[in-house]
Order: structure tokens, then sequence, then C-alpha cells
């Protein structure tokens, strides 16, 4: 099977630090891939490195075959390639279902034909799925910012799957959320993962919802590939617990 | 739209056709006047309010848009066509002032624009050959309609008001649109919009350049609304003027620009019964807003939905404490 993401060599240096050196690996279609490690082992200066928020000062980044090496978010999003970030990020002015429609919005028609366009660019349906999947119907008319933490976290992750991306890249989805709700996070994107056949790439502190939930996993340390291998290897693996999980 | 907002509308529509023909002629200019700066700022707001730049070069525009007609009607071109033209140049000059903000914002862009309102008002003062300089241009008329003359004053106010309403529905319709969305999305939270594939390139000169159209159409009116244009109206502190009706009115909020225009352009004039204290009567009335209001006054039902929200959330919480305590 081929790829879907390659990333190949990807190197950056900070004040000549070594934020990521000579990262390398594959992610395959369908494949949900764990990124763990310490704190500044590299994880998001990588994931911004694939995802055009950073130049990387070396390697390449191919998916589905295309070099994609400094492009622009906007151009891998338009390209299948959705994303959250480590803090919420939703438009809080905005309502619920505004904010997943504007999320999918700019893959419809053209810049000249959207402002004839109805608000919803024919979304709505599409938006009311993503709401009612993520059990979020009680509040779709509300302002995301007058929603709780965990709610604006669930509305932030729906957000990414709105264009049907090829591939998400998750970045700490589970951050200052509650454990009933990890569970409930580790439901959707499973759930969503064998709905739509798309890939993730997650970055998580939780070991619990990694291991539940990755098919793989890269064990990032001090900007290295330490190791690569499924939750059992990863956790069998001596380096692994001596380096990251101290034990 | 909910009954008792759309029944407001109908009410404030009735009001500005049934009470111009009871005022006065000054009353009359006034509200003319006025209608002109709500179209000015109904540009401003979708440039301020709803795409998140900082503009303090509007009055540029407005300058640009009201000389452009003066000029072509004192050669003897049409209104008519002298109205779409100068909407096109103040659009292409709006998209150009527009690249600054692709490369800074907040304060350092209001400067930028700042700066390019001086450069416009230096030409419009220096090039007499051209603007008449100090001495203005004079003898600007008003236009006809099918042979029917808008000369009168009051019939030139009904026609300020459609334009305005046309204006008005143009830009709700564009605000509805996905538009109007992606404009939210680039002023709350322009990485986020990237990585959601909005262009945020093109929407910040977007909003530049139709908010600029605005100032274009409104300085067109305003030329034969005044029939005499020198460059005192299109100095940097009438940008800075403009600025204050959006965020009074309420910056992001659709009908604001009415509401902040009534500040900037009317409350002066009823405050003149203070003589030589009413600018200072003004300038405390725009301090205390800006202090207990600073979303606008158009914000005041949020701001009281807000407070009735915190206040259920706090006796929730209270009962919640209490029956933990009764159990304990």
């Amino acid at each position: 099977m081929t790829p879907i993401l390659k990333v190949k060599n990807i190197a950056k240096r900070y004040a000549g630090i070594h934020a990521v050196a000579d990262v390398s690996f594959e992610v395959m279609p369908g494949e949900i891939f764990g990124v763990i490690g310490p704190n500044g082992s590299g994880k998001t200066t990588m994931f911004n490195s694939i995802l055009g928020q950073i130049a990387p000062d070396s390697g390449s980044i191919e998916f589905k075959g295309e070099n994609m090496t400094g492009y622009s978010p906007i151009a891998l999003n338009r390209r299948g390639i959705g994303r959250t970030f480590q803090t919420l990020q939703v438009f809080g002015k905005m309502t619920v279902r505004d904010n997943l429609l504007v999320a999918a919005q700019e893959h419809q028609g053209t810049l000249v034909s959207r402002i004839f366009a109805p608000g919803d660019s024919g979304l709505g349906p599409k938006a009311d799925n993503l709401i009612d999947q993520f059990r979020l119907h009680h509040v779709r008319d509300k302002k995301a910012g007058e929603l709780s933490y965990g709610q604006q976290k669930l509305v932030d992750i729906a957000m990414a799957f709105m264009s049907d991306p090829h591939m998400v890249l998750l970045d700490e989805p589970c951050a200052g959320v509650n454990p009933g709700l990890v569970g409930e996070i580790s439901r959707l994107l499973k759930e969503l993962n064998r709905s739509r056949k798309s890939s993730f790439v997650v970055i998580e502190h939780n070991m619990d919802f990694v291991m539940d939930l990755c098919h793989r996993i890269l064990v990032l340390v001090e900007g290295r590939v330490m190791a690569v291998g499924t939750p059992d290897e990863i956790r069998a693996d001596r380096r692994v617990l001596e380096a990251y999980l101290g034990s | 739209m909910k009954k008792y907002r759309f029944t407001l509308l109908m009410a404030a529509l009735l009001a500005l056709l049934a009470i111009p023909p009871f005022l006065k002629s000054y009353g009359v200019y006034l509200s003319s006047y006025w209608l002109v700066f709500v179209i000015a700022t109904m540009g401003l707001n979708l440039t301020v309010g709803y795409a998140g730049q900082k503009s303090l070069g509007h009055a540029a525009f407005l300058g640009i848009g009201a000389y452009t007609t003066a000029i072509l009607l004192k050669v003897g071109i049409s209104f008519w066509l002298g109205l779409p033209l100068a909407m096109i140049l103040c659009f292409l000059v709006g998209l150009i002032l527009g690249f600054p903000a692709l490369r800074v914002r907040t304060i350092y862009l209001a400067f930028a624009t700042l700066g390019f309102n001086t450069a416009v008002w230096l030409v419009i003062r220096n090039e007499e050959w051209l603007t008449g300089g100090t001495y203005g241009l004079s003898g600007i008329e008003r236009p006809s309609i099918f042979g029917f003359s808008l000369a009168n004053s009051l019939v030139f106010y009904y026609f300020i008001l459609v334009v305005a309403i046309l204006l008005g529905l143009a830009l709700w319709r564009l605000l509805a649109s996905p538009w109007g969305k992606a404009f939210t999305a680039l002023r709350d939270n322009p990485i986020r919009a990237e990585s959601l594939g909005i262009d945020t390139r093109r929407y910040t000169l977007l909003s530049f350049a139709i908010g600029a159209a605005y100032a274009g159409a409104a300085g067109a009116l305003l030329a034969p609304l005044v029939q005499f244009m020198d460059p005192a109206p299109f100095t940097a502190a009438a940008s800075i003027m403009m600025y204050l009706m959006v965020v009074v009115g309420g910056a992001g909020y659709f009908f604001g620009p009415l509401v902040g225009a009534a500040v900037g352009v009317v409350l002066p004039e009823w405050l003149r019964f203070a003589q030589g204290w009413y600018l200072f009567a003004f300038g405390f009335t725009v301090f205390a807003l800006m202090l207990w209001l600073p979303d606008g006054l158009l914000s005041i039902p949020d701001q009281v939905r807000r407070r009735r929200l915190a206040r259920q959330a706090r006796a929730a919480r209270k009962a919640i404490n209490s029956s933990s305590e009764v159990r304990a």
C-alpha cells in the first residue's frame, strides 16, 4: 500500500539548537498514527513543519505522492489536510453551526460564486449530521464562545472534519478535558476513522488515550525518532520506558 | 430576523420617511449629511467591525469619491457615471491600501492608513489645478433622474435615503453569504481561518476595497449635497471621527453605523444649546460611552443577556453548593 503521508528527514533549528533533527516516518491510508514525546521533544515543531505553519530547514513532505514541502496552510487544507490546534481555536462569536459551515465553505465554488451562494453554502445538512454525531445538537445555535471548554473542544475537532479531509492532524485533542470527555473523543475519532477511512496523526500526552486509539506510535525525544511501532511494541520498548515513561 | 427587530426596523424606516418634511431646511440638510456618513461608516464597519482591520484612512476615500464626482460634474460628465466611477476608483485604491494590512496589523496598520489619509489630503489641498486647493470647487449641481430634478433638499434627502437602503441591502446580502463568515473568521482568528482554507489575504484586501467603495459612494453623494468641496472634511481627524462612529455604534453590528453616525453627526448639533461647552459635552459623552460601553451602543442587549446568563450561572452554582452542604 502507498503511504498517504511521507515525511523525509525533516529538520528545524532554532538559534543553532535542533528542535527537530532528521525525522522520517510514513502514515498509511486509514491509519491512526500517534506521536508522543516529553515536553520540548519537537512534536509541535514537526507538526507545524508538516502543516506549513513554519518552514523546515531541510527535508521533504509528500502527501498522496505530491511534494508539499513549504506549502501554505491554505493550500494544504484545499488538498485535503485538516488540523486542530493545541489550544481552543473556535470562532467564539459564531454559532456552533456557523463554525462548522465556515470550516468547509471555501471548498465550495469560487470566490465570486460564494457571494451569491446561500449562507450555509449548501453545507447545512452536512453540518447538522456532524453536530448530531458529536452530540452538540442542543447547543447548535449557541455562540461557540459561550460553551463549556469541553463542548468547545468538540466543536474544534468537528470543524476539522467538515471538509471531508483525507488526513487530519490533531494536536493534543485531550488537553484540558475531563476523563469522561477523553473517552468520548476517543469513541468519536474511532468512529470517524472507520466511517470516513481518513488517516489521523495525533499528538497527545495522555498515554491511555494514545495506546487505545492509535494503530502505530512514533516516540520523539530531543527532536529525534526514538522508536516507531504498535502500541504493544512501544509499551515493551525498554528505551522508551527509560527515556519517556521514566520507569 | 426576530419579530421585534423587524418591527423596530420598520418603525425606523417609517420615521426616516415621515419626519423630514416637518423639519426646517437645516434639519433636512443634517439628516442628509447623517445618511451620507451612515453609508461611509457602513463600509468602514465592514473593514473594521467584520474583518477586524484597523483603518484610519476612511476620510481619504470619502474625499476621493467626493472630488471624483465633483470634478466630473464640473467637466460636464453625468452624476450617474460619476457615482459608479467614484466607487470603482475607491475600490481600486482600497485594494492597494489593503496591501500594508498583509504585512502589519493593529496600531501599525492604523498608522499606515493614517499616513495614506494625510497624503491624499495633501494632494487635495495642493493640487489646485485639479481640486481648487483651499479655494475648493463650488457650484456643484445636484443631478436629475429621468428629467426629474433632485435639486430640492427634501427630494435629495429621499434620493440619498434610497441609495443608503440599496447599499445597506447589498451589504446585508454580502454578510449573509459565505463571505460574511469568512470576514468574521479573519477578524476572530486568522491562523485558524487559514487552516480551514480561507484565503485571508484575499479577504483582507476585499474588506478594504469594499469598505472604500462605500466611502466612495458616500463622497459622490456628499459633493452634490454640500455643492461645494474643500479639503476640510477629509483630514486625518475626520477619519478618526468616522472610526469613532463605528465603535460608538457597535463595531460588527449591522445597524451600528446608523447609531454611530447619529452620535458623530447629529449629537454635536443637538448639544449646541450648551454653546461654548458643546464640544466638552460631546467629548464627555463619548468618553463615558467608551468607558461603560466599549462594544458600542448596540451591544446593550447582548450585555444585558450576558449579565442575565452570569446571574443564572451564579444562582445554579449557589443551589448546587447549598444542596451538597445539606447532604454533608
